[in-house]
């Protein structure tokens, strides 16, 4: 029991120390400061709550989050979809894998002015941002997933005569879950990142958009704020993530520990 | 085998299963006629099975050995359907074979490779009845029965790798009866679990088989284990394969381990079968350094 305790207090100082460190350094640091461009951290709280708890929630925060999901979902959707495809088949493998090396090393915010030609300056053109940029760790890691299926589990669901719905779903999607999961992991970062580079350059509302803003107009505080709650929502994300993670790969953890504890 | 009781006996007694030609003839359940396959690549080929032709009864227990490296595994991936054969024959109830046929069940080696991880034991089992279409009672009907006939009543929840190698074919043999195939193939199945439990697994085989009047097409290379559980075995030569003899095994249907082991008859016909695969390893060198 107490060991317990003992070991729940340790794990939390292990997680929560070295934020705590830094904070009281920052806070430290600046206490006394008189520096415009490094405002005093406690000036800095002191204008989170009025920036954007008042207002700002639903008219930045909101449509900057929302713009994000639709284009996350859409790159999840769009990217094991079609890595389903090209790793079914080798033909299309072949033809096709040369010319995703090219885009995806394309740096998606290059393609903001050209994007903004084609689609406007309005959601659409900001959602196809980040679909242009999260699509291809997504993409390449389920292409790499579907390719290195076990060869005895395909042949046992051919011999089973499984229908090609159950295929797609049981054998497919599930045995390149780890690998989709690593590209989901890796696209969510980059997906925060063009959410925001996308707001700088043409938009009326959103995070980056008010965070250039406040710079703008040297209200600088209110910038670090924005910048505070931009880290804060991308911890929050890759918590999310990492909660849905255990429950859809729960088989592959548990297996990778009973190889790794050698039963 | 009170373990298997519960599985009833599903084909009908042997007059009426077994249907007759005009000859009076039984019709086999498997044919195999001048089974042929070559690998082909760019610069060479590589014929590995040359001809290959036998049959199996309906409800038949039928070994197949050879020395390793023959092509069994080729073998056995061309008569299940998943291999192209270069020419061939293979006739499951009357109806060529192209592609996995209906009826069919396969056991692999790999047990740890050919059950799915991302579900569990009960799952395993059940998703090939789903895709056969069967009702939900009847699904659980099976399953249920299935697992326990293996000795897996208690783990219907656990995933394949939190069992031993043994219970995890044990789920791989449970999900092939449950599934009712009029013919069995078993790729090596024991190969690669350790002896004891190798020798349970071939009598739960046997007790199945007696059961449910399935049949059953075993390969295998350990010759002791061909001869101790089939009713027939077919030795096979290097590669490129053909059938060297098909030796009848006359052991008595009541078969374990102590007492059949032990007899002479055993002795013999394992001493009959294993100078076969000398010879089969011998003609392959010969044939090799003409």
């Amino acid at each position: 029991m107490t060991t317990s305790i003992r070991r729940a207090a340790r794990r939390l100082l292990l997680i929560a120390g070295l934020p705590a460190v830094l904070v009281t350094a920052w806070w430290l640091a600046t206490a006394n400061s008189t520096n415009f461009y490094w405002p005093p951290l406690r000036t800095i709280l002191e204008t989170f709550g009025p920036t954007w708890l008042e207002g700002k929630l639903t008219t930045d925060v909101v449509p900057s989050l929302a713009r994000l999901g639709v284009g996350y979902v859409a790159a999840l959707a769009l990217g094991s979809g079609l890595g389903v495809a090209i790793g079914s088949s080798k033909t299309l493998r072949a033809t096709v894998e040369p010319v995703l090396e090219f885009f995806r090393a394309i740096p998606p915010p290059v393609l903001v002015p050209i994007l903004i030609l084609f689609a406007g300056i309005g959601d659409g053109m900001k959602v196809l941002v980040i679909v242009s940029g999260a699509i291809w760790p997504i993409l390449l890691n389920t292409v790499e997933g579907v390719r290195s299926i076990d060869e005895v589990l395909r042949d046992t669901a051919a011999c089973y005569r499984f229908r090609t719905r159950t295929r797609l779903t049981t054998l497919i999607l599930r045995g390149a879950s780890p690998q989709i999961m690593a590209g989901a992991r890796q696209a969510l970062s980059i997906a925060i990142i063009l959410m925001v580079i996308s707001e700088m350059f043409a938009a009326s509302n959103g995070l980056g958009f008010t965070i250039i803003q406040f710079q703008r107009s040297f209200a600088l505080p209110q910038m670090w704020s924005g910048i505070i709650l931009l880290g804060l929502i991308g911890v929050a994300l890759s918590l999310l993530f990492r909660l849905v993670e255990n429950r859809v790969l729960a088989w592959y953890f548990g297996q990778r520990n009973t190889q790794h504890s050698g039963a | 085998m009170s373990i298997v009781s519960t599985l009833t006996r599903r084909t009908p007694e042997p007059d009426t299963a077994m249907s007759t030609d005009s000859t009076g003839q039984q019709t086999p359940m498997l044919d195999v006629r001048g089974l042929r396959k070559v690998y082909t690549s760019a610069n060479r080929s590589v014929e590995a099975v040359r001809d290959l032709t036998f049959s199996i009864d309906p409800g038949e227990l039928v070994c197949l050995v050879g020395p390793s490296g023959c092509g069994k595994t080729t073998l056995l991936r061309c008569i299940s359907g998943l291999l192209e054969t270069t020419s061939d024959e293979v006739v499951l109830e009357g109806k060529r074979v192209s592609g996995p046929p209906e009826g069919m069940a396969v056991v692999f080696q790999e047990y740890g490779r050919s059950l799915f991880p991302w579900l569990t034991v009960w799952q395993n089992v059940e998703l090939p009845l789903k895709e056969k279409g069967l009702c939900r009672a009847e699904r659980k009907r099976l399953t249920t029965e299935s697992l326990a006939a293996v000795g897996l009543a208690d783990f219907h929840s656990a995933h394949p790798w939190q069992l031993s190698g043994g219970m995890q074919q044990r789920v791989a043999i449970a999900r092939a009866v449950a599934y009712e195939p009029n013919v069995l193939l078993m790729d090596e199945p024991f190969a690669a679990v350790d002896a004891q439990t190798r020798g349970e697994l071939e009598d739960l085989v046997r007790a199945l088989w007696e059961r449910l009047g399935v049949t059953v097409l075993f390969v295998t290379h350990d010759i002791d284990e061909a001869v101790y559980l089939g009713q027939r075995v077919v030795v096979l030569s290097s590669s490129p394969t053909v059938v060297l003899e098909d030796v009848t095994i006359d052991l008595p249907a009541e078969r374990d381990q102590l007492t059949t082991r032990s007899l002479p008859r055993f002795t013999e016909l394992r001493a009959h079968v294993y100078a076969r695969v000398q010879e089969a390893k011998a003609g392959a060198q010969s044939v090799a350094t003409p």
